[in-house]
């Protein structure tokens, strides 16, 4: 036992407050790391060109990884259950094409907005259902899902369609400045569901459910929680972050393409797991997600900088992916040992 | 006491899993305030009994009367709502949530539909308390002790309104001062009027907590009666239905054996903190008793001797020949072979069938390129299951559904089927029931009999007195003596085991 069970919680100095925060949160670890590389990124990048740490390279950071945040804020939902979703890809490929497909006859955004969010909930329901009722495992589960959002995606245009839509293109084009920062709507979209997915995650029963899930499934069984429920929800949010990640990504690139995202959803894996999600489910952190993010979209921004081929951002997250695996695992074995 | 209304009552309870009855309407009642304990073999239909109580699963016939009115439950949530709350023997909480989560997850306080953080921890600072614990409540709950954690799932259950809390094996991995504590709580909550239902296979905290006993035997009930009343040979003849026929003696090899006799010899062996500079010499048919308390180094020492962790230091030799036992594989090469205390995690793959499993090691050691047909593993485990009276008898069965005695067998058939010479059994007979305990302890003398060398670990003084021919004292990491067991008992075993190190003045 430790001398916290034993003594009495008297005035604490410094160093056992850092103590306490450590024992308490040892989970948060992982996600300093990557907080860590971020900033060492950062500021290597700007010793290295000079100009780097402009607000335009800053707000522009956002803006090109915002669909790439907002799924991974649904993939941190679906991870800490110990499940994956292989289809975010293609389920925003498909609920972009379908939306600029449908704003293309004239359907009102008003209407293509819902609409699209709801398709990409619907394949997420349709994931969830298969893992909790059908008993299939979620890589086989979201594969499907990944196959059924490319297949419809094909379904509904070979080739790309633009978007004319105003309402649509202003996600996009509206800069709201500060000073030489900016934000666009969809950077704003991309926050909020950072900042709805941590609160859900973190203050209501059903996100310690989620983390509950991911700890122990019999568990939390045993201990009433409602299971089936919360498996199957957490691929209908990552599912509706997919429709929502179609709709800014069409609105950045200002056409829907059934080609695009094909393999994004391994790259929305690897920022979760940088961002100090375990893998094997009960621990992880939608705002490390969002750091995850940041690391990957650096990553790409110097790699463009240096003008070398951007294969190299896949190289660099490889890596940085197995040294932060081989670091949580490290964590995992130091607490399994502390029991 | 009976005239008393009863708190909880099955009456008539029946449960099949397919062709197979396991109740068959038993009635079941437990009083305010009284502690109970269900006792039969493994297989008498106990954790069904429980699961049926508990919401777990939904008998076929019955009824269950709690506080006078007549219930149905459709799943853990309903009873837990209802009153009647469980611990269960591998604590099932969730070690990546803070304690306070672990009491309060699922009816933790809320303000404007977020969860109070604040005002959870403090009410589970609240509940702690009421048990007399003082555990920091925003702790991870995987950082504590098995018996820390189980004492946060009994805060749980009592942090609502609690009628019946259901304690299954909750001792089997305490140790005595952790029991102590277990008791207390026990007994208080036995004041508050709650019924409480404890289940274990140890005899002595059987009779030294429960006020009623409840015998089932092959799903059906056998009968109720007051601890006080039942004698401990009448309950073990209840419990298995027929004469006690217990443990086979036999001859034990008496002198004292060098290392040159030695089959297997390990000198100044040590690994981590666990073990240090431990001499151990087995020889060939002799069976050596471990004892320690937990923690003492047991398992560290069996995980050593078998390779499946490398030591630190020492040397181990076999028949006179040094060896380097880094791996199991290297192990098993020699036929040194461990079974794990941890039947479930570290031993069985409880989705394969009987036959898969017994046939695992032996198709491991020939190599994939020479599979075993599946004739020949059937074969196999048929006459393994035959050999050691394995139920049920069909080896297609999946493990998982197996009792803890019948588990047991199948990993020893396992390890037996690639003939071994050298065996470390680690708590082979933790968890099973005491007719399941005999059959084993039997087997190893068996085992010895035909010229294996076997390490037997046991939590159980008296077992390891029983089937050990000598006996190595443990604690603190250190063999402190090896003794013949002729010339020690229960007590003065005890004594050496517990004798704490003369404190330096």
């Amino acid at each position: 036992m430790t001398a916290m069970e034993t003594a009495a919680p008297a005035k604490k100095g410094l160093g056992e407050r850092v103590g306490t925060f450590t024992n308490r949160h040892a989970s948060v670890l992982p996600t300093f790391a990557a907080i860590a590389i971020l900033i060492l990124l950062l500021v290597g990048a700007e010793l290295y060109f000079g100009n780097f740490l402009t607000p335009r390279n800053m707000s522009a950071l956002l803006l090109d990884n915002a669909y790439l945040m907002i799924l991974a804020v649904g993939m941190t939902f679906v991870i800490v259950t110990a499940g994956i979703d292989l289809s975010v890809g293609s389920v925003m490929a498909f609920t972009g094409i379908f939306g600029a497909s449908l704003l293309s006859s004239g359907v009102p955004a008003v209407i293509t907005i819902p609409v699209m969010l709801v398709s990409g909930a619907l394949i997420g329901l349709l994931i969830g259902v298969l893992v909790q009722h059908f008993n299939v495992q979620p890589f086989i589960a979201s594969l499907a899902g990944l196959f059924l959002g490319r297949g419809l995606a094909f379904v509904v245009s070979l080739s790309s369609i633009r978007v004319e839509d105003p309402v649509v293109l202003w996600l996009q084009s509206t800069r709201i400045r500060i000073g030489d920062w900016y934000i666009t709507p969809t950077g704003i979209l991309a926050l909020l569901a950072v900042a709805v997915g941590a609160v859900v995650m973190h203050k209501t029963r059903f996100g310690r459910t989620v983390y509950a899930v991911g700890g122990s499934e019999q568990s939390a069984r045993l201990m009433g929680l409602k299971v089936p429920r919360t498996k199957v929800m957490v691929y209908v949010i990552s599912g509706l972050c997919g429709g929502l990640a179609g709709l800014v990504l069409t609105a950045y690139s200002g056409a829907g393409y059934p080609r695009n995202g094909i393999g994004t959803e391994l790259d929305v894996i690897a920022i979760v797991v940088i961002g100090g999600t375990l893998l094997t489910g009960g621990r992880g952190y939608v705002l490390g997600s969002m750091i995850g993010v940041f690391v990957y979209g650096t990553i790409k921004t110097i790699i463009s900088f240096m003008g070398a081929e951007q294969s190299w951002t896949h190289i660099i997250v490889g890596l940085l992916l197995l040294l932060f695996i081989v670091v949580q695992r490290a964590i995992v074995a130091r607490s399994e040992r502390g029991s | 006491m009976d005239e008393a209304r009863p708190l909880v009552e099955l009456t008539g309870t029946t449960v099949r899993f397919g062709a197979t009855v396991a109740l068959d309407h038993v009635d079941f009642r437990m009083f305010p305030g009284e502690v109970h304990s269900l006792m039969g073999e493994n297989g008498a239909g106990k954790s069904t009994l429980i699961k049926a109580l508990t919401g777990a699963l939904t008998p076929d016939a019955g009824t269950l009367i709690l506080d006078g009115e007549a219930r149905a439950f459709h799943g853990p949530h309903d009873a837990q709502e209802a009153g009647i709350s469980t611990v269960y023997q591998e604590i099932d909480l969730l070690p990546n949530l803070s304690i306070a989560e672990n009491i309060l997850l699922g009816r933790e306080p809320r303000r404007l539909g977020m969860i109070d953080g604040r005002a959870m921890r403090e009410r589970a600072r609240v509940i702690l308390h009421d048990l007399g614990l003082d555990l920091d409540p925003a702790a991870p709950l995987g950082t504590h002790s098995l018996a820390v954690q189980q004492l946060v799932a009994i805060a749980r259950a009592i942090s609502r309104d609690l009628k019946v809390l259901v304690l299954d094996e909750p001792t089997s991995s305490l140790d005595l001062d952790e029991v102590a504590e277990l008791f207390r709580v026990i007994r208080d909550l036995k004041e508050r009027g709650v019924a409480i239902l404890f289940v274990s296979h140890f005899l002595d905290q059987v009779y030294e907590i429960c006020d009623r006993i409840t015998v089932l035997r092959d799903g059906a009930l056998v009968g109720e009666y007051l601890t006080t009343e039942l004698l401990r040979i009448d309950l073990v003849q209840k419990m298995l239905g027929r004469e006690a026929s217990f443990f086979k003696a036999r001859e034990r090899v008496e002198e004292a054996i060098g290392s040159e006799v030695a089959f297997l010899s390990a000198r100044d062996l040590s690994s981590g903190a666990g073990i240090v500079g431990a001499n151990v010499d087995v020889a060939e048919g002799e069976v050596l008793g471990l004892a320690g308390l937990l923690g003492s180094g047991r398992t560290e020492l069996a995980r050593a001797l078998t390779g499946v962790d490398r030591p630190d230091a020492g040397i181990i030799r076999i028949e006179g020949e040094a060896h380097a036992l880094d791996t199991p594989r290297q192990a098993l090469s020699l036929g040194v072979v461990y079974s794990s205390e941890n039947r479930r995690s570290e031993g069985l793959v409880g989705d394969m069938s009987i036959a898969e499993n017994i046939a695992l090691a032996l198709q491991a050691q020939r190599g994939a390129l020479r599979p075993l047909s599946a004739t020949k593993v059937r074969e196999l485990a048929t006459s393994w299951v035959e050999a050691l009276d394995i139920r049920p008898a069909d080896v297609d069965v999946p493990v998982r559904n197996l009792s803890g005695g019948n588990q047991q067998k199948v990993m020893l058939a396992r390890l037996l089927a690639i003939s071994p010479r050298f065996i470390v059994l680690d708590e082979p007979t933790r968890g099973i029931d005491v007719g399941a305990k005999v059959e084993i302890q039997n087997l190893v003398g068996e085992m010895a009999d035909n010229g294996l060398s076997v390490v037997f670990i046991s939590a159980e003084l008296e077992e390891v007195l029983r089937v050990g021919d000598r006996v190595a004292i443990l604690r603190d990491g250190h063999i402190v003596e090896t003794v013949a067991s002729a010339d020690v008992d229960v007590d003065s075993l005890m004594a050496l085991v517990a004798r704490p190190d003369l404190p330096e003045a």
